[in-house]
């Protein structure tokens, strides 16, 4: 600070206050929502203050679901989801590790051509590539299966380019070290550059179990068999059906249940999840 | 490209390390992307027995199609309001952080988590506060003599996706800018405050522009968020309705392809988006290029 003018700290704040007001708000009137009972949505406006339904309804969609809109209970979504987010980020780390490790430490005819192939996957997001890219699952016979969930999104230039900075800046005398010991190259790999990534793996996989959970196009595309269902694409299902027969307070526990884990991630690690996100875009 | 001083000599090991990312890659990413582009240049007749090569016909008829024009429009209506307001708001609370030396962190805890959200929640969440039977918006609104009914005003819908939108990506926007103020020095600041400028002044002459290599990555980041990651938000809230005021372009290349069956025309306009999303690559690169030399 550099100098003190009082109304300026207060105006501050201030806005700091009512930043963070506007960006919980939505999330409150969800988590109140989730508290009543279903009777409660008729008067014409939503409640402010919580009520006393919400163990009553946060175990009832849990262990059940709604039946009648075809959602499994949230529990089975919750632990695909969890699958699924933690098969894609591993997945993603653990070939972008190895690809990052060819194309810094070896050298070999195509190695500028891997290279772009890799670096293509950045401008060709699901979005652009809908049809065809189910076309390819479906004839690999993938469909409803966790392996077509997490398979095709498991490429990763992001992550790869992250490692190929980092090995970069690994100094060449350790490498020349381990090799004068006599250490072969998955030697030097295992024992020496993957316990130095070590911080880089943690942060980056963060931001890749985040971007796993809330996957939607996807996997409403690949399943049709609601075992299979993500909590993501099982509450747009529970929310269509609301509309005709208000059911908004469970709707409403299970948002709160499907937004939970990664968001507590983002508050509990958060230090790893800035590093991450600004990382990963260099 | 750059390699290590000395590297292992291994001929066979590189391409088995490899294989897993290029596999992936070649089979769900290039593959499919060729076959996006050669069907754009095809018409497939209506029980599927053959394919005829019609050059650009699928794209003409694209472009000549009001729906496609009206679709291209509200996108790049989308995308600017979503990024101007999103890094405006964003930019606002990062100054405002950064003048706080004790609470900032927890200011930032309670300012971020919306970045983990996925975007089908965020819809939900604002469909239900703007409700039109019992959302809190609506029944404040019209307290002020505004009816709210998004179902059926396009304005209104264009309105409230472009708010949840916004919403979720000031967290990130947000994180970027409180890096970029970080950097700006010190010293600088303190110059121009014996100099006599008082804060919105040494903000707007010296902080902003200092800023413009951050504000410039998070403009491309930002469209790009806006033009390809909101589908689910889309598809929570408005269904691209009401009469096509909210159908962006990936909801449109959903729409007509999955549900409408449309090969061609959603192969050319899978096309047209490949060739946004290149262009918005390549400025993000060629910018990150210059950004070291700053």
């Amino acid at each position: 600070m550099v100098e003190n003018r009082p109304w300026l700290s207060f105006l501050t704040h201030l806005v700091l206050i009512v930043g963070v007001v506007v960006v919980v708000f939505p999330v409150y009137l969800a988590f109140i929502a989730s508290t009543h009972g279903s009777g409660d949505f008729m008067r014409g406006l939503v409640p402010l203050l919580p009520g006393p339904h919400m163990l009553e309804n946060y175990g009832r969609m849990l262990t059940q679901g709604i039946s009648t809109a075809g959602a499994p209970p949230v529990s089975i979504m919750l632990m695909n989801s969890t699958i699924i987010a933690i098969v894609i980020a591993v997945g993603k780390i653990a070939i972008s590790l190895l690809s990052a490790y060819a194309i810094v430490f070896f050298k070999f005819p195509f190695r500028l051509l891997a290279f772009w192939i890799i670096f293509i996957t950045l401008m060709l997001p699901v979005e652009v590539r809908i049809i065809p890219t189910f076309a390819v699952v479906a004839n690999l016979g993938l469909l409803n299966s966790y392996v077509g969930l997490t398979l095709p999104l498991i490429a990763s230039a992001t992550a790869t380019f992250l490692f190929r900075q980092f090995f970069l800046t690994v100094p060449d005398e350790l490498m020349e070290a381990a090799r004068v010991d006599g250490a072969g190259p998955m030697k030097f790999f295992r024992d020496i550059l993957l316990p130095l990534s070590r911080t880089n793996i943690a942060a980056l996989f963060v931001i890749l179990f985040i971007y796993g959970w809330v996957q939607y196009l996807w996997p409403l595309l690949v399943t049709t068999d609601s075992r299979y269902y993500t909590v993501v694409m099982g509450i747009k299902r529970l929310a269509a059906t609301a509309d005709s027969e208000p059911l908004w307070n469970l709707v409403m526990a299970s948002v709160i249940l499907a937004m939970l884990p990664p968001v507590l991630v983002v508050i509990f690690m958060q230090r790893l999840f800035v590093k991450g996100l600004v990382d990963t875009e260099k | 490209m750059q390699t290590k001083r000395t590297i292992f000599p291994n001929k066979l090991l590189p391409y088995a390390l490899l294989a897993p990312q290029l596999a992936v890659t070649l089979i769900f990413f290039i593959w499919p992307a060729a076959q996006a582009v050669k069907s754009s240049f095809e018409r497939e007749d209506p029980f599927g027995f053959r394919t005829t090569f019609i050059w650009f016909e699928n794209y003409t008829r694209l472009f000549s199609e009001p729906g496609y024009l009206n679709s291209l429009t509200k996108t790049a209506i989308f995308a600017v309001s979503v990024t101007l307001l999103s890094m405006s708001l964003a930019l606002l609370l990062a100054v405002a952080v950064n003048r706080v030396l004790k609470s900032n962190r927890t200011y930032t805890t309670l300012l971020v988590w919306p970045y983990a959200v996925a975007p089908v929640v965020v819809g939900i969440l604002w469909w239900f506060m703007f409700n039109p039977t019992i959302g809190i918006a609506p029944y404040m609104l019209r307290g002020l003599g505004i009816d709210w009914n998004h179902r059926v005003d396009g304005n209104q819908a264009m309105i409230l996706v472009v708010i949840a939108a916004s919403w979720k990506q000031i967290s990130y926007n947000f994180l970027f800018f409180v890096a970029g103020l970080q950097s700006v020095p010190q010293s600088l600041n303190e110059a121009a405050a014996i100099d006599g400028a008082g804060p919105f002044k040494r903000f707007w002459t010296i902080v902003f522009p200092l800023l413009s290599p951050t504000t410039f990555f998070l403009l491309i980041v930002n469209i790009n968020y806006a033009m390809f990651d909101t589908f689910g938000l889309i598809d929570a809230t408005t269904n691209g309705g009401p009469n096509q005021a909210t159908n962006i372009l990936v909801y449109k290349v959903y729409a007509d392809g999955f549900l409408g069956l449309n090969i061609g025309s959603s192969a050319a306009q899978s096309v047209v988006l490949m060739l946004i999303v290149i262009a918005l690559t390549a400025i993000q690169f060629r910018y990150i290029e210059r950004r070291v030399q700053y």
